[in-house]
């Protein structure tokens, strides 16, 4: 009897576990779009911030700015991400080589974004100032790009593991070569994988700050070229809250990053579904 | 002749394309190798010029000369420690129960529901969390225990909630990668859920779980933007859980605005000393990973 009542007692407490987990999410969520959706608008997207933050302005030089660094970031990693998961997956056999290689990208997913922050501040704003134009568009870029690498690298790993090797033998056998193999057979069989990798490392990307807070300037004019210096969303919502104090903004511009992750997080569930499907039904 | 030559270029092409390849794959090893040479080669010769009195001394008056400042970031370490464990002890059970739930009880049609919730969590940019605690949890504490509400309390609250998606995903793979037999066998003998998950699961995927509170504590040591905005950021040793606190990441992204010379390179010491903390826990981490439970 005592054990009856201890286990409707321990599952209940699961339960409310699983629950309170959904709850936080749906309100912290909540709060910010209430809040933030009623603030957006046509006008709100399209017009550019004040100089110093003033009330009933847009964030679209902050939009540019977050487009521009993610950009810049994913042009970087994505092909050595890629490329970097079909030599681990296609070239190597678990050797040495390849875990050196998977621990040294565990360890640069594991580093605080503040500590890229600092040797991006470093190494792209002051020791490369010549090329990079200092605190610029092309410096934060760049220091996320070392954030997004990691987390594509493991994910296109995974997606280019589970394509089937029967499939490769396939087109070995026809005569193929073996990077004929991997653009016509594997690849194309790994891409919504590939692409649920490069997506997620987008949204680090658009949802970093600490990384760009000393890298990327903080200009709120809209950005030219990469060598100028921007502020993206993230940044700004920092800088209104401990600068400006202009909250309705800061909401405006969380609802909007909230929205973009919430697509990011939708659109790689669908494609990691279809593509465990597609697999399935090989 | 002609079928040899052009095998020999499909040869020399493909041997190219390799390289490029293997150039691709050790691009995170230069990326480590680069981060630890610029970032220690700032902070190492300050950290021995100032050598241990930086790590014990208690008092925080960083100036643009050597000569003219106080360096001793004590507080600032016991800081992060202060927060990441308080974040840990309640994120912890918290998300090793969701994972539980995940892998053993939720119905499919509420795990559908639950499993992108626990990505979108982990997706909401860390700024947005530090916004939501600035005009939700700090109001809240200030209301209700008085003070400013930027506290340890608040950096707890915040970062426990930021650390769930870690532990969650990877405790419930470590679940989920338990052998059937296991708990059916348990079940089969007659013992009940709970217990089957005490006593089976929970022991089966342990070295899973305890990877992902390890990891859970590397996010929660080294998030920056969600704590500098409600940790209050003074470099004291916090009296109560609601005085307020500064940790190694805030007061690097706080300072780093205006330091100079002697000022900045002990900003750097800071970070090589939050790296050498997330080092520490990426080898525990695996190691964990890598105990095996046999029955």
């Amino acid at each position: 009897m005592a054990a009856k009542r201890r286990e409707t007692a321990a599952i209940g407490l699961l339960w409310g576990a699983g629950i309170a987990t959904l709850v936080i999410l749906i309100v912290i969520l909540a709060y910010i779009l209430v809040n933030g959706l009623p603030l957006i608008s046509w006008h709100f997207l399209t017009a550019n911030p004040g100089v110093r933050g003033q009330t009933g302005t847009g964030i679209y030089s902050t939009i540019v700015a977050t487009v521009a660094v993610t950009g810049v970031a994913l042009l970087v990693a994505a092909p050595l991400s890629v490329g970097g998961a079909i030599y681990l997956n296609e070239y190597t056999k678990e050797n040495l080589l390849r875990k050196v290689i998977r621990q040294a990208a565990e360890v640069l997913a594991g580093i605080p974004s503040i500590i890229i922050g600092l040797f991006g501040f470093l190494f792209f704003v002051i020791y490369l100032r010549p090329y990079t134009g200092g605190w610029s568009v092309l410096s934060g870029g760049l220091a996320l790009a070392f954030m997004v690498l990691p987390i594509s690298l493991r994910i296109s790993e995974e997606a280019l593991k589970a394509v089937p090797a029967e499939l490769r033998e396939g087109s070995l056998g026809l005569g193929a070569t073996k990077w004929q193999s991997i653009t016509t057979v594997v690849i194309p069989t790994a891409l919504p994988g590939i692409i649920t990798g490069l997506i997620l490392g987008a949204g680090r990307a658009i949802g970093e700050t600490a990384a760009i807070l000393l890298t990327v300037g903080g200009a709120l004019s809209v950005p030219h070229s990469l060598h100028d210096p921007a502020c993206p969303m993230t940044l700004y919502i920092y800088n209104i809250l401990t600068e400006y104090n202009d909250t309705r903004t800061a909401y405006g511009t969380a609802a909007v990053l909230i929205i973009v992750i919430l697509a990011i997080t939708f659109t790689t569930d669908y494609l990691m579904n279809r593509y465990t499907r597609k697999l399935k039904g090989l | 002749m002609r079928a040899l030559r052009r095998s020999r270029t499909r040869d020399a092409r493909e041997r190219f394309i390799q390289l490029i390849l293997l150039v691709c794959a050790i691009s995170s090893i230069f990326a480590i190798f680069l981060i630890i040479v610029f970032v220690f080669s700032q902070g190492v010769p300050f950290l021995a010029e100032a050598g241990l009195p930086f790590l014990t001394g208690s008092v925080w008056l960083p100036a643009d000369s050597f000569a003219a400042g106080t360096w001793g970031i004590f507080p600032i370490i016991l800081g992060s420690l202060i927060v990441t464990l308080g974040a840990v002890a309640i994120g912890a059970p918290l998300g090793i129960a969701c994972a539980v739930f995940l892998a053993e009880i939720a119905p499919p049609a509420i795990r559908r529901m639950l499993v992108p919730s626990v990505s979108a969590l982990a997706g909401v940019p860390s700024v947005v969390y530090g916004f939501f605690a600035l005009l939700v949890i700090v109001p809240w504490i200030r209301g209700e225990f008085g003070g400013f509400g930027t506290s340890v309390l608040a950096c707890w609250i915040i970062l426990s909630i930021m650390i769930l998606p870690t532990i969650i995903s990877i405790s419930t793979d470590a679940m989920r990668a338990v052998p059937r037999e296991y708990k059916e066998g348990s079940l089969a003998m007659g013992a009940t859920r709970w217990q089957t998950i005490r006593s089976v699961l929970i022991p089966a995927a342990s070295s899973g779980i305890i990877t992902s509170v390890i990891l859970g504590m590397g996010r929660a040591i080294g998030e920056t933007m969600a704590v500098l905005l409600v940790a209050g950021n003074s470099v004291t040793i916090p009296g109560s859980i609601f005085a307020p606190v500064s940790t190694l990441t805030a007061q690097i992204a706080l300072e780093m605005n205006y330091a100079t010379g002697a000022h900045q390179q002990a900003l750097f010491a800071m970070g090589v000393v939050l790296f050498v903390f997330i080092m520490i826990l990426t080898g525990l981490a695996n190691l964990a990973s890598r105990r095996r439970v046999t029955f």
